[in-house]
Protein backbone atom coordinates (compact mmCIF):
# COMPACT_ATOMS: atom_id res chain seq x y z
CA UNK A 1 0.00 0.00 0.00
CA UNK A 2 1.88 3.26 -1.49
CA UNK A 3 0.51 6.50 0.24
CA UNK A 4 -0.50 7.77 -3.34
CA UNK A 5 -2.95 4.53 -3.48
CA UNK A 6 -3.74 5.18 -0.13
CA UNK A 7 -5.28 8.88 -1.09
CA UNK A 8 -6.34 7.16 -4.47
CA UNK A 9 -8.85 4.88 -2.07
CA UNK A 10 -11.71 6.32 -0.44
CA UNK A 11 -12.13 2.48 1.18
CA UNK A 12 -8.69 1.98 2.47
CA UNK A 13 -8.25 5.43 3.43
CA UNK A 14 -11.39 5.04 5.53
CA UNK A 15 -9.88 1.92 7.16
CA UNK A 16 -6.27 4.02 7.53
CA UNK A 17 -7.76 7.19 9.18
CA UNK A 18 -10.07 4.71 11.97
CA UNK A 19 -7.02 2.58 12.70
CA UNK A 20 -5.19 6.17 13.34
CA UNK A 21 -7.90 6.84 15.68
CA UNK A 22 -8.05 4.20 17.63
CA UNK A 23 -4.51 3.67 17.99
CA UNK A 24 -4.10 7.08 19.12
CA UNK A 25 -7.34 6.64 21.62
CA UNK A 26 -5.84 3.56 23.15
CA UNK A 27 -2.00 4.82 23.22
CA UNK A 28 -3.12 8.51 25.28
CA UNK A 29 -5.33 5.74 27.79
CA UNK A 30 -2.40 3.67 27.53
CA UNK A 31 0.16 5.98 28.75
CA UNK A 32 -2.23 7.61 31.35
CA UNK A 33 -2.90 4.44 33.22
CA UNK A 34 0.42 3.08 32.46
CA UNK A 35 2.09 6.20 34.91
CA UNK A 36 -0.10 4.80 37.80
CA UNK A 37 0.82 1.14 36.94
CA UNK A 38 4.77 2.07 36.65
CA UNK A 39 4.92 4.15 39.35
CA UNK A 40 3.46 1.61 41.81
CA UNK A 41 5.57 -1.27 40.19
CA UNK A 42 2.87 -3.09 37.90
CA UNK A 43 4.72 -2.50 35.14
CA UNK A 44 4.32 -6.36 34.43
CA UNK A 45 0.80 -6.38 34.59
CA UNK A 46 0.23 -4.83 30.77
CA UNK A 47 2.34 -7.62 30.11
CA UNK A 48 0.33 -10.58 31.62
CA UNK A 49 -3.04 -9.51 30.96
CA UNK A 50 -1.90 -9.49 26.93
CA UNK A 51 -0.97 -13.03 27.18
CA UNK A 52 -4.40 -13.45 28.88
CA UNK A 53 -6.34 -11.67 26.01
CA UNK A 54 -4.08 -14.26 24.11
CA UNK A 55 -5.32 -17.20 25.70
CA UNK A 56 -8.90 -16.27 25.79
CA UNK A 57 -8.52 -15.17 21.93
CA UNK A 58 -7.62 -18.25 21.49
CA UNK A 59 -9.88 -20.31 23.43
CA UNK A 60 -12.56 -18.45 21.32
CA UNK A 61 -11.11 -19.74 18.78
CA UNK A 62 -11.55 -22.95 19.63
CA UNK A 63 -14.84 -22.87 20.52
CA UNK A 64 -16.08 -21.11 17.43
CA UNK A 65 -16.11 -17.77 18.17
CA UNK A 66 -14.75 -15.37 15.86
CA UNK A 67 -15.63 -11.29 14.92
CA UNK A 68 -17.63 -9.51 17.67
CA UNK A 69 -18.18 -12.52 19.82
CA UNK A 70 -14.38 -13.10 20.29
CA UNK A 71 -13.80 -9.51 21.96
CA UNK A 72 -16.81 -10.25 23.88
CA UNK A 73 -15.13 -13.46 25.68
CA UNK A 74 -11.93 -11.88 25.82
CA UNK A 75 -13.32 -8.56 27.55
CA UNK A 76 -14.19 -10.37 30.97
CA UNK A 77 -11.51 -12.90 30.91
CA UNK A 78 -8.76 -10.10 31.09
CA UNK A 79 -10.57 -8.07 33.30
CA UNK A 80 -10.95 -10.91 35.35
CA UNK A 81 -6.94 -11.40 35.67
CA UNK A 82 -6.16 -7.52 36.08
CA UNK A 83 -8.58 -7.71 38.91
CA UNK A 84 -7.18 -10.58 40.77
CA UNK A 85 -3.35 -9.20 39.84
CA UNK A 86 -3.90 -5.71 41.58
CA UNK A 87 -5.71 -7.24 44.05
CA UNK A 88 -2.40 -9.90 44.88
CA UNK A 89 0.26 -7.11 44.39
CA UNK A 90 -1.72 -5.38 47.65
CA UNK A 91 -2.05 -8.69 49.93
CA UNK A 92 1.62 -9.50 49.22
CA UNK A 93 0.87 -13.30 50.51
CA UNK A 94 1.83 -14.17 46.97
CA UNK A 95 3.97 -12.20 45.68
CA UNK A 96 2.74 -9.65 42.32
CA UNK A 97 5.38 -10.44 40.02
CA UNK A 98 5.49 -13.92 40.32
CA UNK A 99 1.62 -14.11 40.22
CA UNK A 100 2.05 -12.43 37.00
CA UNK A 101 4.83 -14.55 35.38
CA UNK A 102 2.66 -17.40 36.41
CA UNK A 103 -0.14 -16.23 34.60
CA UNK A 104 1.70 -15.02 31.43
CA UNK A 105 3.38 -17.98 30.74
CA UNK A 106 0.36 -20.34 31.95
CA UNK A 107 -2.12 -18.21 29.35
CA UNK A 108 0.43 -18.45 26.87
CA UNK A 109 1.04 -22.04 26.69
CA UNK A 110 -2.75 -23.06 27.02
CA UNK A 111 -3.37 -20.35 24.19
CA UNK A 112 -0.70 -22.21 21.95
CA UNK A 113 -2.51 -25.51 22.43
CA UNK A 114 -6.15 -24.18 21.96
CA UNK A 115 -4.77 -22.76 18.59
CA UNK A 116 -3.53 -26.14 17.52
CA UNK A 117 -6.36 -27.73 18.86
CA UNK A 118 -8.51 -25.86 16.42
CA UNK A 119 -6.43 -26.33 13.53
CA UNK A 120 -2.70 -25.27 14.10
CA UNK A 121 -1.13 -21.71 14.81
CA UNK A 122 -2.93 -20.08 11.53
CA UNK A 123 -2.20 -16.66 10.62
CA UNK A 124 -5.15 -15.63 13.10
CA UNK A 125 -3.06 -16.64 16.05
CA UNK A 126 -0.39 -14.74 14.23
CA UNK A 127 -2.08 -11.63 14.40
CA UNK A 128 -3.52 -12.04 17.98
CA UNK A 129 0.36 -12.40 18.73
CA UNK A 130 2.15 -9.83 17.27
CA UNK A 131 -0.79 -7.50 15.71
CA UNK A 132 -2.04 -7.59 12.18
CA UNK A 133 0.45 -6.59 9.65
CA UNK A 134 -2.24 -4.21 7.96
CA UNK A 135 -4.32 -2.41 9.55
CA UNK A 136 -7.59 -3.43 7.69
CA UNK A 137 -8.65 -5.80 10.57
CA UNK A 138 -9.96 -3.43 12.68
CA UNK A 139 -13.70 -3.05 13.02
CA UNK A 140 -15.94 0.11 13.55
CA UNK A 141 -16.56 -1.69 16.92
CA UNK A 142 -13.05 -1.29 17.88
CA UNK A 143 -13.35 2.15 17.14
CA UNK A 144 -15.80 2.71 19.17
CA UNK A 145 -14.69 0.56 21.77
CA UNK A 146 -11.62 3.03 21.96
CA UNK A 147 -13.30 6.19 21.71
CA UNK A 148 -15.64 4.86 24.94
CA UNK A 149 -12.72 3.70 26.99
CA UNK A 150 -11.05 7.21 26.51
CA UNK A 151 -13.78 9.35 27.24
CA UNK A 152 -13.66 6.75 30.67
CA UNK A 153 -9.89 7.70 31.43
CA UNK A 154 -10.12 11.29 30.65
CA UNK A 155 -12.96 11.36 32.79
CA UNK A 156 -11.67 9.50 35.76
CA UNK A 157 -8.42 11.64 35.74
CA UNK A 158 -10.34 15.08 35.30
CA UNK A 159 -12.79 14.24 38.46
CA UNK A 160 -10.12 12.28 40.33
CA UNK A 161 -6.60 13.39 39.47
CA UNK A 162 -5.50 14.21 43.20
CA UNK A 163 -6.94 10.66 44.71
CA UNK A 164 -5.34 9.09 42.05
CA UNK A 165 -1.82 10.77 42.83
CA UNK A 166 -2.72 10.16 46.77
CA UNK A 167 -3.09 6.55 45.60
CA UNK A 168 -0.42 5.82 43.63
CA UNK A 169 2.06 7.87 45.81
CA UNK A 170 0.86 5.64 48.88
CA UNK A 171 -1.17 3.35 48.30
CA UNK A 172 -1.02 2.35 52.42
CA UNK A 173 -2.07 6.40 53.46
CA UNK A 174 -4.85 6.25 50.97
CA UNK A 175 -6.37 2.81 52.35
CA UNK A 176 -5.58 4.26 55.76
CA UNK A 177 -7.56 7.88 54.92
CA UNK A 178 -10.33 6.07 53.08
CA UNK A 179 -9.70 7.66 50.10
CA UNK A 180 -9.26 4.66 48.07
CA UNK A 181 -11.48 1.26 48.14
CA UNK A 182 -12.23 -1.90 46.48
CA UNK A 183 -14.15 0.60 43.79
CA UNK A 184 -11.03 2.32 42.88
CA UNK A 185 -8.83 -1.00 42.09
CA UNK A 186 -11.78 -2.60 40.38
CA UNK A 187 -12.14 0.70 38.08
CA UNK A 188 -8.11 0.79 37.38
CA UNK A 189 -8.38 -3.03 36.29
CA UNK A 190 -11.36 -2.41 33.99
CA UNK A 191 -9.59 -0.09 32.38
CA UNK A 192 -6.41 -1.32 32.11
CA UNK A 193 -8.21 -4.28 30.84
CA UNK A 194 -10.12 -2.95 27.83
CA UNK A 195 -7.02 -0.94 26.66
CA UNK A 196 -5.10 -4.26 26.52
CA UNK A 197 -7.82 -5.65 24.45
CA UNK A 198 -8.38 -3.02 22.35
CA UNK A 199 -4.96 -2.20 21.64
CA UNK A 200 -4.15 -5.79 21.32
CA UNK A 201 -5.59 -5.90 17.91
CA UNK A 202 -2.89 -3.62 16.45
CA UNK A 203 -0.26 -3.80 18.58
CA UNK A 204 -0.15 -7.41 19.02
CA UNK A 205 -0.48 -9.35 22.41
CA UNK A 206 3.21 -9.30 23.26
CA UNK A 207 3.71 -5.41 22.10
CA UNK A 208 0.78 -3.98 23.97
CA UNK A 209 2.72 -3.69 27.32
CA UNK A 210 5.18 -1.33 25.56
CA UNK A 211 2.32 1.11 25.19
CA UNK A 212 1.76 0.82 29.14
CA UNK A 213 4.95 1.11 29.90
CA UNK A 214 7.42 3.18 27.82
CA UNK A 215 5.14 6.85 27.92
CA UNK A 216 5.51 6.31 31.45
CA UNK A 217 9.30 5.50 31.41
CA UNK A 218 10.05 8.29 29.27
CA UNK A 219 8.34 10.75 31.40
CA UNK A 220 9.56 9.49 34.45
CA UNK A 221 13.30 10.46 33.09
CA UNK A 222 12.21 14.23 31.98
CA UNK A 223 9.61 15.62 34.78
CA UNK A 224 10.21 16.27 38.70
CA UNK A 225 6.46 16.70 39.53
CA UNK A 226 3.57 14.24 39.10
CA UNK A 227 1.19 16.93 36.80
CA UNK A 228 4.25 17.05 34.61
CA UNK A 229 4.89 13.45 34.16
CA UNK A 230 1.27 12.70 33.42
CA UNK A 231 1.11 15.34 30.84
CA UNK A 232 4.83 14.46 29.34
CA UNK A 233 3.44 10.86 29.11
CA UNK A 234 -0.09 11.85 27.18
CA UNK A 235 1.97 13.86 24.61
CA UNK A 236 5.23 10.74 24.61
CA UNK A 237 2.19 8.36 23.70
CA UNK A 238 0.74 10.65 21.00
CA UNK A 239 3.98 11.62 19.76
CA UNK A 240 5.57 8.32 19.08
CA UNK A 241 2.40 6.80 18.06
CA UNK A 242 1.64 9.19 14.83
CA UNK A 243 5.15 8.78 14.11
CA UNK A 244 4.90 5.07 14.34
CA UNK A 245 1.82 4.83 12.22
CA UNK A 246 2.46 7.39 9.30
CA UNK A 247 6.10 5.49 9.21
CA UNK A 248 4.36 1.61 9.19
CA UNK A 249 1.89 3.34 7.08
CA UNK A 250 4.81 4.68 4.36
CA UNK A 251 6.88 2.03 4.13
CA UNK A 252 4.70 -0.80 4.32
CA UNK A 253 6.10 -2.26 7.92
CA UNK A 254 3.75 -3.33 10.90
CA UNK A 255 2.09 -0.95 12.96
CA UNK A 256 3.20 -2.08 16.35
CA UNK A 257 6.67 -3.00 16.06
CA UNK A 258 6.91 0.41 14.04
CA UNK A 259 5.30 1.81 16.82
CA UNK A 260 7.42 0.53 19.82
CA UNK A 261 10.99 1.12 18.42
CA UNK A 262 9.97 4.93 18.27
CA UNK A 263 9.03 4.49 21.62
CA UNK A 264 12.29 3.10 22.72
CA UNK A 265 14.51 5.07 20.58
CA UNK A 266 12.43 8.03 22.62
CA UNK A 267 13.28 6.53 25.97
CA UNK A 268 17.26 6.15 24.85
CA UNK A 269 17.16 9.55 24.14
CA UNK A 270 15.32 10.59 27.08
CA UNK A 271 17.48 8.74 29.58
CA UNK A 272 20.83 9.68 27.69
CA UNK A 273 19.09 13.51 28.33
CA UNK A 274 18.55 12.79 32.17
CA UNK A 275 22.11 11.73 32.17
CA UNK A 276 23.79 14.95 30.69
CA UNK B 1 -11.77 15.53 76.81
CA UNK B 2 -11.56 12.17 75.83
CA UNK B 3 -11.08 11.55 72.41
CA UNK B 4 -9.94 8.16 72.04
CA UNK B 5 -11.49 4.92 74.19
CA UNK B 6 -10.28 1.56 74.32
CA UNK B 7 -12.14 -0.54 76.40
CA UNK B 8 -11.12 -4.11 76.99
CA UNK B 9 -10.21 -4.22 73.39
CA UNK B 10 -8.73 -8.00 71.93
CA UNK B 11 -7.26 -7.70 68.40
CA UNK B 12 -6.20 -10.78 66.52
CA UNK B 13 -3.65 -11.46 64.03
CA UNK B 14 -3.94 -14.18 61.93
CA UNK B 15 -6.18 -15.61 63.95
CA UNK B 16 -4.18 -15.43 67.16
CA UNK B 17 -5.07 -12.88 69.79
CA UNK B 18 -2.20 -10.39 70.12
CA UNK B 19 -3.93 -7.49 71.98
CA UNK B 20 -5.91 -8.98 74.76
CA UNK B 21 -8.33 -6.84 77.46
CA UNK B 22 -6.75 -3.39 76.82
CA UNK B 23 -7.89 -0.34 78.25
CA UNK B 24 -6.79 3.23 77.88
CA UNK B 25 -7.78 6.23 77.19
CA UNK B 26 -6.31 9.25 74.82
CA UNK B 27 -7.34 12.58 76.16
CA UNK B 28 -7.22 15.78 73.91
CA UNK B 29 -3.56 17.47 73.93
CA UNK B 30 -2.14 14.41 74.95
CA UNK B 31 1.02 12.76 73.75
CA UNK B 32 0.35 8.88 73.75
CA UNK B 33 3.87 6.77 72.66
CA UNK B 34 2.78 3.64 71.90
CA UNK B 35 6.11 1.10 72.76
CA UNK B 36 6.47 -2.88 72.18
CA UNK B 37 8.75 -5.48 70.33
CA UNK B 38 8.06 -6.27 66.67
CA UNK B 39 4.59 -8.32 66.83
CA UNK B 40 3.27 -7.19 69.81
CA UNK B 41 0.02 -5.63 68.08
CA UNK B 42 1.35 -2.14 67.25
CA UNK B 43 0.21 -2.42 63.86
CA UNK B 44 -2.58 -3.76 64.77
CA UNK B 45 -3.70 -1.36 67.04
CA UNK B 46 -3.02 1.32 65.07
CA UNK B 47 -5.33 -0.65 62.38
CA UNK B 48 -8.21 -0.57 64.29
CA UNK B 49 -7.83 3.01 65.53
CA UNK B 50 -7.80 4.14 61.65
CA UNK B 51 -11.27 1.77 60.99
CA UNK B 52 -9.27 -0.78 58.97
CA UNK B 53 -10.33 -3.55 60.89
CA UNK B 54 -12.63 -4.51 63.71
CA UNK B 55 -12.51 -5.17 66.97
CA UNK B 56 -12.31 -8.80 67.91
CA UNK B 57 -13.54 -8.37 71.93
CA UNK B 58 -14.62 -5.34 73.54
CA UNK B 59 -14.45 -1.58 72.15
CA UNK B 60 -12.46 1.23 70.71
CA UNK B 61 -14.91 4.18 70.31
CA UNK B 62 -13.81 7.91 69.55
CA UNK B 63 -14.99 10.60 71.87
CA UNK B 64 -16.46 14.44 71.83
CA UNK B 65 -17.19 14.14 68.35
CA UNK B 66 -14.14 13.00 66.82
CA UNK B 67 -14.09 11.50 63.54
CA UNK B 68 -11.74 9.79 61.43
CA UNK B 69 -11.36 12.69 58.68
CA UNK B 70 -9.89 14.78 61.38
CA UNK B 71 -7.27 12.50 61.93
CA UNK B 72 -4.02 12.77 60.32
CA UNK B 73 -1.90 9.65 59.36
CA UNK B 74 1.35 9.04 59.04
CA UNK B 75 2.09 5.71 57.52
CA UNK B 76 5.76 3.63 57.36
CA UNK B 77 7.52 4.92 53.97
CA UNK B 78 7.00 3.24 50.94
CA UNK B 79 10.33 1.88 49.29
CA UNK B 80 8.24 2.85 45.53
CA UNK B 81 8.26 6.51 47.04
CA UNK B 82 12.17 6.87 46.95
CA UNK B 83 12.38 7.78 42.99
CA UNK B 84 8.80 9.20 42.66
CA UNK B 85 8.14 11.89 40.46
CA UNK B 86 6.39 14.21 42.71
CA UNK B 87 7.19 17.73 44.26
CA UNK B 88 6.75 18.42 47.96
CA UNK B 89 3.46 20.63 47.55
CA UNK B 90 1.74 18.08 45.51
CA UNK B 91 2.14 15.58 48.15
CA UNK B 92 1.69 17.69 51.27
CA UNK B 93 -1.82 19.12 49.28
CA UNK B 94 -2.80 15.02 49.31
CA UNK B 95 -3.64 15.56 53.33
CA UNK B 96 -6.83 18.02 52.24
CA UNK B 97 -8.63 14.87 50.27
CA UNK B 98 -9.88 13.41 53.50
CA UNK B 99 -11.91 16.39 53.78
CA UNK B 100 -14.21 16.07 50.98
CA UNK B 101 -15.84 13.58 48.76
CA UNK B 102 -15.43 15.34 45.15
CA UNK B 103 -12.49 17.16 44.72
CA UNK B 104 -11.16 18.30 41.21
CA UNK B 105 -9.59 21.49 42.55
CA UNK B 106 -8.12 22.38 45.80
CA UNK B 107 -9.23 26.21 47.04
CA UNK B 108 -7.39 29.28 48.13
CA UNK B 109 -8.16 28.05 51.79
CA UNK B 110 -6.86 24.37 51.15
CA UNK B 111 -3.71 25.27 49.75
CA UNK B 112 -2.64 28.30 52.45
CA UNK B 113 -3.54 25.21 54.97
CA UNK B 114 -1.22 23.17 53.42
CA UNK B 115 1.05 26.07 53.27
CA UNK B 116 0.74 26.53 56.75
CA UNK B 117 1.65 22.55 57.51
CA UNK B 118 4.93 22.76 55.26
CA UNK B 119 5.80 25.95 57.14
CA UNK B 120 5.15 24.29 60.73
CA UNK B 121 7.42 21.45 59.33
CA UNK B 122 10.43 23.93 58.03
CA UNK B 123 9.98 22.86 54.42
CA UNK B 124 9.20 26.30 52.93
CA UNK B 125 10.98 26.92 49.80
CA UNK B 126 10.63 23.92 49.27
CA UNK B 127 7.63 23.62 48.00
CA UNK B 128 8.55 22.95 44.19
CA UNK B 129 11.05 20.57 45.27
CA UNK B 130 11.21 16.74 43.57
CA UNK B 131 10.88 14.53 46.55
CA UNK B 132 13.68 12.25 45.20
CA UNK B 133 16.14 14.64 45.63
CA UNK B 134 15.24 15.00 49.11
CA UNK B 135 16.92 13.95 52.07
CA UNK B 136 15.80 11.19 54.18
CA UNK B 137 14.66 13.61 57.39
CA UNK B 138 13.26 16.07 54.63
CA UNK B 139 11.00 13.82 52.88
CA UNK B 140 9.84 12.24 56.70
CA UNK B 141 8.86 16.25 57.36
CA UNK B 142 6.83 16.27 53.97
CA UNK B 143 4.93 12.92 54.70
CA UNK B 144 4.73 14.20 58.41
CA UNK B 145 3.27 17.79 56.62
CA UNK B 146 0.87 15.95 54.90
CA UNK B 147 -0.56 14.12 57.85
CA UNK B 148 -0.65 17.61 59.41
CA UNK B 149 -2.46 18.93 56.73
CA UNK B 150 -5.24 16.24 57.19
CA UNK B 151 -5.18 16.88 61.20
CA UNK B 152 -7.78 18.69 62.84
CA UNK B 153 -7.93 17.31 66.27
CA UNK B 154 -5.29 14.38 65.66
CA UNK B 155 -2.23 12.94 64.56
CA UNK B 156 -1.43 9.24 64.11
CA UNK B 157 2.37 8.86 63.86
CA UNK B 158 3.83 5.08 62.96
CA UNK B 159 7.32 4.59 63.48
CA UNK B 160 8.38 8.44 62.34
CA UNK B 161 11.95 8.13 62.85
CA UNK B 162 12.64 4.60 61.03
CA UNK B 163 15.78 4.49 59.44
CA UNK B 164 16.95 7.75 60.41
CA UNK B 165 19.86 8.95 61.93
CA UNK B 166 19.93 10.44 65.65
CA UNK B 167 20.38 14.31 65.01
CA UNK B 168 17.67 14.24 62.27
CA UNK B 169 15.44 11.69 64.57
CA UNK B 170 16.06 14.71 67.15
CA UNK B 171 14.56 17.83 64.83
CA UNK B 172 11.99 15.13 63.80
CA UNK B 173 10.76 14.37 67.24
CA UNK B 174 11.27 18.16 68.48
CA UNK B 175 8.85 19.41 65.71
CA UNK B 176 5.94 16.48 66.73
CA UNK B 177 6.81 18.29 69.89
CA UNK B 178 6.14 21.47 68.94
CA UNK B 179 2.47 20.81 67.28
CA UNK B 180 2.00 18.62 70.55
CA UNK B 181 2.30 21.57 72.54
CA UNK B 182 0.55 23.74 70.17
CA UNK B 183 -2.87 21.76 71.14
CA UNK B 184 -2.43 18.81 68.62
CA UNK B 185 -3.26 15.24 70.15
CA UNK B 186 -0.56 12.80 69.59
CA UNK B 187 -0.53 8.88 68.86
CA UNK B 188 2.72 7.64 68.58
CA UNK B 189 4.13 4.31 67.65
CA UNK B 190 8.05 3.79 68.25
CA UNK B 191 10.70 1.78 69.23
CA UNK B 192 12.73 4.11 70.79
CA UNK B 193 11.76 4.43 74.25
CA UNK B 194 13.87 7.17 75.63
CA UNK B 195 13.01 8.90 73.19
CA UNK B 196 8.97 8.17 73.74
CA UNK B 197 9.97 8.81 77.64
CA UNK B 198 10.87 12.23 77.44
CA UNK B 199 8.24 13.45 74.88
CA UNK B 200 4.81 11.15 75.95
CA UNK B 201 2.19 12.60 78.42
CA UNK B 202 1.36 8.89 78.93
CA UNK B 203 2.92 5.86 77.73
CA UNK B 204 1.44 2.59 76.13
CA UNK B 205 3.45 -0.54 75.99
CA UNK B 206 2.24 -3.45 73.90
CA UNK B 207 3.63 -7.21 75.79
CA UNK B 208 2.27 -10.09 73.79
CA UNK B 209 -1.01 -9.96 76.13
CA UNK B 210 0.31 -7.97 79.03
CA UNK B 211 0.32 -4.29 78.91
CA UNK B 212 1.30 -0.79 80.57
CA UNK B 213 -0.65 2.19 80.28
CA UNK B 214 0.29 5.53 82.07
CA UNK B 215 2.37 8.20 82.81
CA UNK B 216 6.24 7.55 81.87
CA UNK B 217 7.42 8.45 85.53
CA UNK B 218 4.88 5.55 87.05
CA UNK B 219 6.56 3.62 83.67
CA UNK B 220 10.19 4.25 84.37
CA UNK B 221 9.00 2.31 87.81
CA UNK B 222 6.92 -0.08 86.41
CA UNK B 223 8.15 -4.02 86.37
CA UNK B 224 7.58 -3.99 82.74
CA UNK B 225 9.32 -0.39 82.11
CA UNK B 226 12.29 -1.43 84.25
CA UNK B 227 13.59 -4.27 82.00
CA UNK B 228 12.74 -2.20 79.05
CA UNK B 229 14.13 0.84 79.74
CA UNK B 230 17.06 -1.23 81.11
CA UNK B 231 17.71 -2.94 78.08
CA UNK B 232 17.78 0.71 76.06
CA UNK B 233 20.34 2.05 78.52
CA UNK B 234 22.45 -0.69 77.62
Amino acid sequence: MSVSQLFADPYLLRVVLRALAVGALVSLCAAMLGVTLVLRRFSMIGDGLSHVGFGAMALGTLLGLTGSYAMEFTLPAVALAAFLLLRLGDSGRLKGEAAVAVLSSAAMALGVLFYSLSGGMTADACNTLFGSASVLTLSNQDAWLSLGLSVAVLLLFACFYHRIFAVTFDPAYARATGLAGGAHQLLLALLTAVTVVVGMKMMGAVMISALILFPALIAMRLCASFRATVLAAAVAAEGCFLVGFALAVAAGLPTGPTVVTVELLVFLAASVKRRA
Amino acid sequence: MTLLTSNNLTLQYDGRPVVEHLSFAVEAGDCLCVVGENGSGKSTLLRCILGQKKPDGGSLTFGDGLTRSQIGYLPQQHPAQKDFPATVEEIVRTGLLGRRAFSPRYSKEEKAAAARAMQAMELAGLEKAPFPTLSGGQQQRVLLARALTAARRMLVLDEPAAGLDPVVTAELYRAIERQNRAGMTVLMVSHDIPSALSMASRILHLANGDYFFGRPAEYAASPLGRRFTGEAAI
